[in-house]
């Protein structure tokens, strides 16, 4: 998509608008994730607008159980997007692979797609383009023009890029970035200033929803990418998931921790947000002393 | 006498994959983040499903313990979606009543579906709760970081009208 983009267009009302699915966790554990995407989004004049009566995609929990229903859910938010005649924008990536699963099946089987779509109670137009939050600000805004807004350069903070699993597997199903070699994010960060340091890790699974029921193989997980991240130098890990996150920060061993930013939060602090200062307290793992240390504080 | 269909027709048929093109090249048990945690391994499985091995398969508590991160379903030279795999092979499972070789994983499954089926909404404060009460953890795990959770505004005790819970009963009445 190409569109003249200003960042005056903050004052003159939103240019690109997109349908917004914010999914269960940014009401929840992920709440700075939700509030740094708005936040990011408005200062860029974007317009987002939630979808009204959404529901949960079913996460991992609907496909472990129940094939169909693992569907049905995210057919239903496809439902509702299909109309508002936009792009379908989320932050999560749980969310974002469920919704794209969703699409992919109805796109290529016909059986399965008379099913869901007797289940829901709508007929798959494939008109909505499901998009994560990354691709939005990578393809629709580019890193050049994020670049050229900066106003306090996140110079000297050193970070690694951390994925995780949905966004980018399975590649025939998400068409995102890159399953081994991903480097969106890593752009985005740059474009602010960041150091992003390189490390082989950036799609390693977390351990995800065994969280509560074998929170002991989580926190083995965990702790090897903490491990490998301090190894290739960096301060703190930069996700795109609220679970990874959650995950990153719970469900770390050791006493000397790591914390773990979204993205959002980072590009918001690089735009001169005010506030910013009201997503720090969110984490388990205060960051402040990594971002004072870089001296972007106050 | 009932007809006993052979483990892999089911897999194959519930998971959309077609598990006989497995030629054991052992990259999704190479890449697979949580093998260590598990008896067998995914490509064992692949291996047991083809023998029709029912039972260690589906009492292990390999098919629990798959996070769904799909590296395998990535690296597998055949495309086979062994994750989607795992999840015909719980399916079946929980359909024929054997015990899940990961309660926990279960509970949380069970417990996260059933406020889903009620609010529309996943709610973490009515799941966790339910998952203190009933799992086989020690009842003070995790209680410290739920607390830090709750003071940041992060687990809301009520949860919010959405609008959601009547389509969603109805598409969990749909589904069965």
């Amino acid at each position: 998509m190409n569109v003249e983009f200003h960042p005056a267009q903050v004052q003159n009302g939103p240019s690109l608008s997109y349908a917004y699915y914010p999914g269960c966790s940014l009401h929840s554990t992920g709440l700075e994730y939700g509030l740094s995407t708005q936040s990011v989004f408005r200062h860029l004049g974007l317009e987002l607008l939630e979808l009204e009566g959404w529901n949960c995609c079913g996460a991992s929990s609907a496909h472990a159980l129940d094939h169909t229903l693992a569907l049905a859910l995210p057919a239903r938010t496809l439902a509702l997007a299909q109309t508002y005649g936009r792009d379908l924008v989320t932050p999560c990536a749980a969310c974002f692979n469920r919704l794209r699963r969703a699409d992919y099946a109805l796109r290529h089987d016909p059986e399965l797609r008379s099913e869901v779509e007797s289940v829901v109670g709508f007929q798959f137009s494939g008109e909505v383009a499901v998009r994560p939050v990354l691709a939005v600000l990578y393809e629709d805004v580019t890193p050049s023009r994020i670049a050229e807004i900066v106003k306090r350069p996140l110079r000297g903070l050193k970070v690694v890029p951390y994925y995780g699993c949905l966004l980018v597997r399975p590649p025939q199903v998400t068409h995102f970035d890159d399953a081994d070699h991903p480097y969106v994010m890593a752009s985005l960060l740059r474009a602010v200033g960041a150091e992003v340091r390189d490390w082989a890790h950036a799609t390693d699974c977390c351990g995800a929803g065994l969280s509560l029921g074998r929170s002991d193989v989580v926190q083995s997980l965990v702790g090897r990418l903490v491990e490998r991240a301090r190894e290739a130098g960096a301060q703190a890990l930069v996700t795109a998931c609220p679970l990874c996150q959650v995950n990153l920060e719970m469900r770390q061993p050791g006493k000397d921790k790591m914390p773990a930013f979204y993205f959002t939060e980072l590009l918001g602090l690089a735009f001169g947000l005010p506030e910013a200062k009201q997503w720090w307290p969110k984490h388990l793992i205060d960051p402040q002393p990594v971002l004072r240390s870089a001296g972007l504080l106050g | 006498m009932p007809v006993i269909t052979q483990l892999v027709s089911e897999v194959d048929r519930l998971s959309h994959q077609q598990v006989e093109l497995c030629y054991h090249c052992h990259k999704c048990t190479a890449g697979c983040p949580v093998t260590g945690a598990m008896t067998y391994g995914p490509d064992h499985i692949l291996r047991m499903v083809a023998l029709d091995q029912r039972e260690p398969i589906l009492l292990s508590k390999d098919i629990w313990l798959c996070a769904g991160c799909y590296t395998c379903a990535t690296r597998c030279p055949n495309d086979i979606d062994i994750a989607a795999v795992m999840d015909s092979l719980r399916q079946i499972a929980v359909a024929e009543g054997y015990p899940a070789g990961e309660a926990d994983v279960f509970l949380f499954h069970r417990l996260f579906l059933g406020v889903l089926k009620r609010l529309g909404r996943s709610h973490e404060a009515v799941m966790l709760g339910l998952f203190k009460v009933r799992s086989h953890q020690p009842l003070m795990n995790d209680v410290g970081d739920g607390i830090g959770l709750f003071l940041r505004g992060k687990i809301p005790l009520l949860p919010k009208r959405s609008g959601a819970a009547k389509p969603v009963r109805k598409i969990f009445e749909e589904s069965k």
